[in-house]
């Protein structure tokens, strides 16, 4: 699979953002009046959201036209512990199997449930070299904005554009503005990029970036890792921006180079010259932009009922009496009456029963590592249930390689196979009614994690120290009270 | 898709913002292959208790409600999860027409390719419209799509943005996948410009 060289779209003259750049390139129709008709390099599909679109596809006598720029997998309601021991779900297992029947019969490469290279769709794309700097990628899933991190354009998509790219490749699209984020200053000891983005979210709101792209810029993204990047642009849904950006540099190439769908030899060679080309010029302009100052962040932890409602972990839960508009003063009660906590109270303390580590936001490799170095030599709380879920299978083996697997299981945490988890709650890993839980995940929605169930959203760092003391906790706190037996 | 140019219809209100798709329709009913039974489960958590009986109070429980074909929102509708399973959902339980002050990019696209109108209104007419329902709940009001208007008792019309493609084929219930269909050699051309795959 390789990016684009050219598209038909009228590039814009003068400098041009990293987006415009790899917008213009995909443009194939552009009617007067009417959106975009733009070219997508790289569709995932996965079984929630795919057999409405089959089935559709079928119903006009279509087939897929580029099933080699096409693939499935299983993620969402995959049980994650081995078959006996998981509950039997009849409908979940029948939607598995339909994934598994669509993508025979077009020809679409499927990591299957005895797939080795099977996980979350957000962990396995970039895994395995599938997302590359430049290209468009679509998926039924909001999350999609992850594979961002490499510069490319992705975002989520419904199910009828689903069966739109299945068809034609292509996708009907009004241009976006861009939202640029700079990342400026060096972030303090124990800060993470979830810590990064929930700052990002508590300053803009969940709606801040409705109808753009983030762009990330600044020295703030160079030194981030890959995988810091693809937390970062993971949650860039959860502002409201279909999609954010980051350009492609050497971390980027480097995490690229090797991978099992990378280009090889003279491809690789000749994708390296688009790849130097793609990052924004300098004087392009934006349609918007925010300057978060990484020097003065802490670690951050959400108390309410959506991703915007984040504070500095050792804040007390914000009142509404402290709140001048009405309206937020009022969604503010709301919220913290479903999370059944007194504003004014620390967060620091706070009872959790259930931790979650995983995901598509904090499920690779580097997040279980982060946990497990909290994790080791001590025990998770006897009152609390640590579930630690791999994003894949490889990311799995590679910490079962490195004995990660031995740091959680001796914690007393369940070490499960790979998938989504707790974090949708779609296959039988959830919170009871009334549960409070510490969650590396994207969203604390109302039920999002089990009917009922009420969510703080941390980092992999915040999760596991909270996993040892049955309370939230700031892990540098945790790391200045020595290991304990 | 259905045609939609005009409805009237009171309103049923719903006054919470940030309305995300996890309330729209919980995850756990999303392990389905089709599209039937949605509806029920509109609002699911917020709709029905513990035991799955109807909440009194909640609005869509409301006799007076019934067959009304306009929800009254609060801004940001449809954050969240890329399910167009919420438009589905909604358009089940017999919604035409979402009314909020704005609303989450894929939603809003999720639902026009199913025939339902996210009707966004300014800040003022907002306001007009919600002291309306407040007043009189059983207030009708009339959207004309071609018009792009919304029209309260009395007369007033509050005026919407809408995408002109998006209003065309909202009217003429036409399918965006026809429309691309017609591109068929323009995207052969592009996939085979300068060495592409």
């Amino acid at each position: 699979m390789t990016g684009p060289r050219a598209g038909a779209g009228a590039p814009a003259a003068g400098p041009r953002t990293l987006f415009a750049k790899v917008w213009d390139a995909h443009v194939v129709a552009q009617e007067p009046d009417a959106p975009a008709l733009l070219y997508v390099d790289l569709h995932l599909v996965h079984e929630v959201t795919s057999p409405q679109a089959f089935a559709g596809l079928r119903a006009r006598g279509l087939r897929v036209r580029r099933p080699e720029r096409t693939v499935a997998t299983v993620d969402h309601s995959v049980p994650t512990l081995p078959a006996a021991e998981a509950t039997p779900d009849a409908l979940a297992a029948a939607q598995i199997a339909r994934m598994g029947e669509n993508a025979r019969r077009e020809g679409i490469r499927f990591y299957g449930t005895e797939s080795p290279s099977r996980g979350i769709v957000h962990v396995i794309g970039p895994e395995l070299g599938l997302t590359q700097p430049g290209m468009t990628v679509v998926c039924g899933d909001s999350h999609t904005s992850t594979h961002g991190a490499f510069g490319a354009l992705a975002f989520g998509i419904g199910t009828s554009e689903v069966e739109h790219v299945l068809a034609t490749q292509c996708l009907l699209q009004r241009r976006p503005g861009v939202f640029e984020v700079r990342l400026t200053g060096r972030r303090p000891e124990g800060v993470t990029a979830k810590d990064i983005v929930l700052a990002l979210l508590a300053r803009i709101g969940i709606g801040g970036g409705t109808a753009h792209v983030f762009e990330y810029t600044g020295d703030g993204v160079r030194a981030l890792g890959m995988e810091e990047r693809m937390t970062i642009c993971n949650m860039s849904i959860e502002g409201g921006a279909r999609a954010g950006m980051m350009a492609p540099d050497d971390t980027t190439i480097q995490y690229v180079a090797g991978k099992e769908f990378a280009p090889k030899g003279k491809a690789w060679e000749e994708a390296l010259a688009r790849w130097r080309a793609l990052p924004g010029d300098d004087g392009a302009a934006f349609d918007r932009s925010v300057t978060i100052d990484l020097s003065a962040l802490t670690p951050m932890i959400t108390f309410g009922t959506n991703p915007g409602m984040g504070v500095p972990i050792a804040d007390p839960v914000p009142s509404p009496d402290d709140v001048a508009d009405a309206t937020q003063a009022s969604a503010l009660r709301k919220a913290l009456a479903y999370m059944a906590l007194e504003p004014g109270r620390p967060l620091l303390g706070q009872r959790v029963d259930v931790v979650f580590i995983g995901s598509c936001t904090n499920g690779r490799i580097s997040d279980l590592r982060q946990a497990a170095s909290v994790l080791r030599g001590r025990t998770v709380a006897p009152s609390v249930r640590l579930l630690v879920v791999p994003g894949s299978l490889a990311v799995r083996r590679q910490a079962e390689a490195e004995g990660l697997d031995r740091v959680f299981l001796s914690a007393g945490a369940e070490w499960r196979g790979a998938g989504c988890s707790m974090c949708i709650a779609m296959n039988g890993d959830q919170l009871s009614p009334g549960q409070y839980a510490v969650s590396t995940s994207n969203r604390n929605f109302e039920g999002r994690q089990g009917k009922g169930g009420r969510t703080f959203l941390a980092s992999p760092l915040t999760a596991a120290a909270s996993a040892v003391t049955g309370r939230i906790t700031d892990a540098r706190r945790l790391a200045a009270e020595g290991v304990r037996a | 898709m259905r045609e939609f140019v005009r409805c009237t219809s009171r309103m049923v209100p719903l006054l919470v913002d940030n309305i995300d798709t996890d309330q729209i329709i919980p995850a756990r009913f999303l392990k389905v292959t089709d599209k039937l039974g949605l509806g029920d489960n509109l609002f699911a958590d917020w709709r029905y208790g513990p035991d799955g009986t109807p909440k009194g109070e909640f609005i869509l429980n409301d006799p007076a409600v019934r067959g009304s074909e306009i929800l009254l929102a609060g801004d940001n509708f449809g954050c969240g999860s890329s399910r167009e399973h919420a438009p589905w959902a909604l358009a089940a339980f017999g919604f035409r027409a979402v009314i909020s002050t704005s609303f989450a990019d894929i939603f809003a696209n999720n639902a026009l390719k199913n025939g339902l109108l996210p009707l966004k209104l300014g800040p003022e007419d907002y306001r007009s419209v919600v002291a309306l329902a407040r007043r009189d709940p059983g207030a009708a009001v009339t959207i004309d799509v071609p018009a792009q208007t919304l029209e309260l008792p009395g007369g007033r019309r509050c005026a919407f943005p809408l995408d002109s493609f998006a209003g065309t084929c909202l009217v003429g219930g036409v399918d965006e996948l026809g429309y691309i269909l017609k591109f068929t050699d323009a995207i052969a051309r592009y996939e085979q410009g300068a060495g592409r795959g």
